[in-house]
């Protein structure tokens, strides 16, 4: 701050503090509606004050039979199906990017640059606007309903080989020659070398990566029919229509906040990472 | 791009990048060629032949008044979302960069609903303004207004614009925040000896350094709006009421998969296909290039 203005400073903390009020509204009323029972929840006006049924709601949600009248996994399960997909799909872009962008800025090979602009290509083709197709051949090949299904086709990454390549083209060229001297194969090199060097990188990648992952929505509704295949996300969506019949806002709102609590539990104790990581990626 | 000092030509490059040319090849390149083929098709009524046909699927798309609708449907959302959130972001971050003690606990505070899936953020906006139940309806009540969006367009559109921009403030708040606090605190100061307040500070000089970041976000916010907005639609209005909230990519999923119209939803996938492409050349030749000050 340049100067002192006493009167400005009091204007910027009122803005700043109602600004976060209107952020962390959503946030705050899904948590008091998983905070109360359902009697309460049908009663105009809804409280915005929690209440005292958090820790029912949670073991009826997790363990009991979850939203009555559906017959869907119970949420332990779909939490489970999340974080095993979450964990897949960053994992795996993850694994394929970092030995791409090896390739591509370490050998020199024939059809380097068609490799090249083949990963490309894929930044400029989202699942949005390939979804029937793509469904076609994951269908073809037996992969409906499965944790194949659900992560492989999201795996390729041109972003994060991007990054990668970023990342290896900073390395000076006198650690690969120094590794060689030496007497390391590439393999070597990559491994006790490279890896150690961008692990931040990867960490920070893995930040948002991992929610992108969790939070994917379209692809699963597709490709999962099986109830038990169902992640946590996707079954708002079918609460949601459930709801319309028995509204029972306290437990689509718990499974709601359950869905909210491992992604969010990531950006807040990872903030620099993901910081990072969201400033690298769109560059 | 090549290093200088590199490996000789052997075959572990290619091991190395099989994996993902694999999947680019199976899971992205083959899938966007077939929604190319097939919207050149016409599948007959009964799904058992289908006809070559050129371009009739994109004419009957350009003739079609849903299509169009849909098309300045989704310009106007995704130009509200932008316009919403955008504004939004750069209020706070304005002040968050006067803050020099207790900026960092502000942004915390703000970056979280980036984590929340858009279906969620739809699911969170449509209990609070639940028409029976919600707390908003309840006192917009008082005001006389009357909110119903199972049955107004215009409340259906208002209410997934606010849902999209709230889960993009915190997207846009961080990248304004960076920009303005990159930018030379002699400037600032030198302004301030030559008598500009604050606000004065903050239109003249610090808007007009952040332009660039101001481009940016907006391509990327449009990118937004257009592909990543389906879960809010979905959960929120699925489509409705009418077609008042359907946009493009809902559309795609909508004939696709629930109407089956093969040609005429893989004729849009195409379209849409084009657009993403020239929105990423845009972000890469005019984003890359930063504006020098």
């Amino acid at each position: 701050m340049v100067e002192r203005r006493p009167l400005t400073s009091l204007l910027t903390h009122f803005v700043l503090v109602l600004g976060v009020i209107a952020i962390a509204l959503p946030i705050w009323i899904t948590f008091v509606a998983a905070t109360h029972d359902q009697y309460r929840m049908n009663q105009v006006p809804l409280p915005l004050w929690p209440g005292t049924h958090l820790w029912d709601n949670l073991s009826q949600t997790l363990f009991g039979a979850g939203l009555s009248g559906t017959e869907g996994a119970p949420v332990w399960l779909m939490l489970f199906n999340s974080l095993a997909m979450a964990l897949m799909i960053s994992l795996g872009k993850i694994a394929i990017s970092l030995l791409s962008a090896f390739a591509i800025v370490y050998f020199r090979f024939p059809f380097r640059m068609t490799c090249f602009w083949m990963i490309f290509i894929t930044l400029m083709l989202p699942v949005e606007v390939r979804i029937l197709p793509t469904f076609e051949v994951v269908a073809n090949l037996g992969m409906l309903n499965s944790y194949w299904g659900l992560s492989i086709p999201l795996i390729a990454s041109a972003t994060a080989t991007f990054m990668f390549r970023q990342v290896f083209l900073t390395v000076p060229d006198e650690m690969l020659e120094s590794a060689r001297i030496d007497g390391a194969g590439p393999m070597r090199f990559f491994w006790d070398i490279l890896l150690p060097l961008s692990r931040t990188n990867i960490a920070a990648l893995f930040v948002i990566l991992f929610i992108f992952g969790w939070n994917q929505y379209l692809w699963p509704l597709l490709i999962t029919t099986d109830t038990s295949m169902t992640t946590i996300v996707m079954s708002i969506k079918q609460m949601l229509e459930a709801a319309e019949q028995s509204p029972q806002w306290n437990i689509i709102m718990t499974t709601a906040l359950l869905a909210m609590i491992p992604p969010i539990f990531v950006v807040i104790s990872m903030q620099k990472l993901f910081v990072q990581g969201l400033t690298e990626t769109d560059k | 791009m090549l290093k200088r000092v590199h490996f000789p030509s052997s075959p572990l490059p290619y091991l190395l990048v099989a994996p993902q040319l694999a999947i680019t090849l199976v899971f992205f390149i083959w899938p966007a060629s077939q929604a190319m083929y097939q919207s050149f098709l016409i599948e007959d009524a009964f799904g058992l032949g289908s006809e070559f046909v050129w371009f009739e699927n994109f004419e009957v798309l350009w003739e079609d008044q849903h299509y169009l609708d849909a098309f300045w449907r989704t310009a106007i959302f995704s130009l509200l979302v932008a316009a919403l959130s955008m504004g939004f972001a750069l209020v706070l971050a304005g002040f968050a960069q006067r803050v020099v003690r207790g900026a960092m606990a502000y942004r915390t505070l703000l970056i979280w609903p980036y984590a929340v899936a858009p279906v969620l953020a739809g699911a969170l906006w449509v209990f609070m303004f639940n028409p029976t139940l919600g707390i908003f309806p309840y006192f917009l009540d008082f005001v006389g207004i009357d909110w119903n969006h199972y049955l107004n367009g215009n409340q259906a559109m208002a209410l997934v614009v606010m849902a999209a921009a709230w889960k993009q403030v915190a997207y846009n708040f961080l990248f304004y925040l960076a920009a303005m606090q990159s930018i030379p605190n002699s400037v600032i100061e030198a302004a301030a000896i030559d008598g500009a307040g604050p606000g004065r500070r903050f239109f003249n000089i610090i808007l007009p350094l952040i332009s660039p970041t101001t481009f940016f976000l907006l391509v990327i916010n449009m990118v937004y709006a257009f592909f990543e907005t389906f879960g809010i639609i979905h959960a929120v209005t699925q489509g409705g009421p009418g077609t008042s909230t359907t946009i493009l990519v809902y559309k795609v999923f909508n004939d696709g998969f629930v109407g089956l119209d093969l040609g005429g939803s893989a004729a849009q996938s195409v379209v849409l296909m084009v657009l993403v492409i020239a929105m990423t050349v845009v972000q890469f030749r005019y984003v890359e290039r930063k504006v020098e000050y």
